[in-house]
């Protein structure tokens, strides 16, 4: 498996999907139209399979950067341990990417 | 190792720390930034998914809040400060010019403290209520 790079690429996607999260803020702050424009946008389906990326490529580095300090705490070096991280990080990553989206469907009904 | 060649001893090396002069700091700072990251992604969640649906009003409310806007501040110094090494080594390892390499590392910061500025002031004002 070689993992590290969609760690890396995923990393990148982040950086520029924080963008959506300071134009988020921003909008709160500025006023109602805006924060309307935000709505409309995060709210589009276009809107939603970026937000659904975001989501998972969140998830997914945060799995993933687990399993970068578990080698950096000197542990999971041998070949079955790393690809059990390496898949378990993989699976995580999805599994509490749907349960996010899953509790945010149930709490906000599904705007 | 050459060890013999040099009269210096390894803590006199080690002081110059290496080619960034920095020595490990970066490393470091990745780790620090990561941990305080990995622990305040549930309530950074929580606090996006009470955020649906809700209008500007409501938000502007929430966001305002002590607590959420501490949580928040909290998550944009940790994320921007983490990605703005993040694309710093990747930078350093793809780009073979070395003056496109300085302009790169130097857009990545003007775009991590912009970002991390703007979101800053954002729930500030929220805060204060203004």
């Amino acid at each position: 498996m070689a993992l590290s790079i969609v760690h890396r690429a995923t990393g990148v996607a982040l950086y520029f999907g924080t963008l959506l999260l300071a134009w988020w803020l921003i909008a709160a702050a500025s006023g109602p139209t805006a924060y309307a424009n935000v709505q409309a946008f995060t709210g589009s389906a276009i809107g939603k399979l970026i937000v659904f990326g975001y989501t998972w490529a969140l998830m997914h580095h945060l799995c993933s950067g687990i399993r970068h300090f578990v080698w950096d705490l000197g542990y999971g070096f041998k070949a079955n341990e790393r690809e059990a991280l390496t898949w378990g990080a993989l699976v995580a990553g999805i599994a509490l990417t749907v349960l996010v989206w899953i509790i945010a469907y149930a709490v906000g009904g599904g705007r | 190792m050459s060890g013999r060649s040099s009269m210096r001893t390894p803590l006199e090396r080690v002081r110059g720390l290496g080619s960034a002069h920095t020595g490990t700091s970066d490393f470091w700072r990745q780790r620090l930034t990561a941990v305080a990251m990995t622990l305040l992604i549930v309530p950074v969640i929580v606090v996006v998914i009470m955020l649906i649906g809700r209008n500007h009003a409501g938000a502007a409310q929430m966001l305002g809040s002590i607590p959420i806007a501490i949580i928040l501040l909290l998550f944009i110094v940790a994320s921007t400060w983490h990605m703005k090494i993040g694309m710093q080594v990747v930078f350093e390892d793809y780009i073979h010019n070395e003056k496109l390499k300085i302009a790169c590392v130097m857009a990545n910061n003007f775009f991590c403290v912009a970002v991390a500025l703007a979101s800053i002031y954002a729930i500030l004002k929220l805060s204060s209520g203004v």
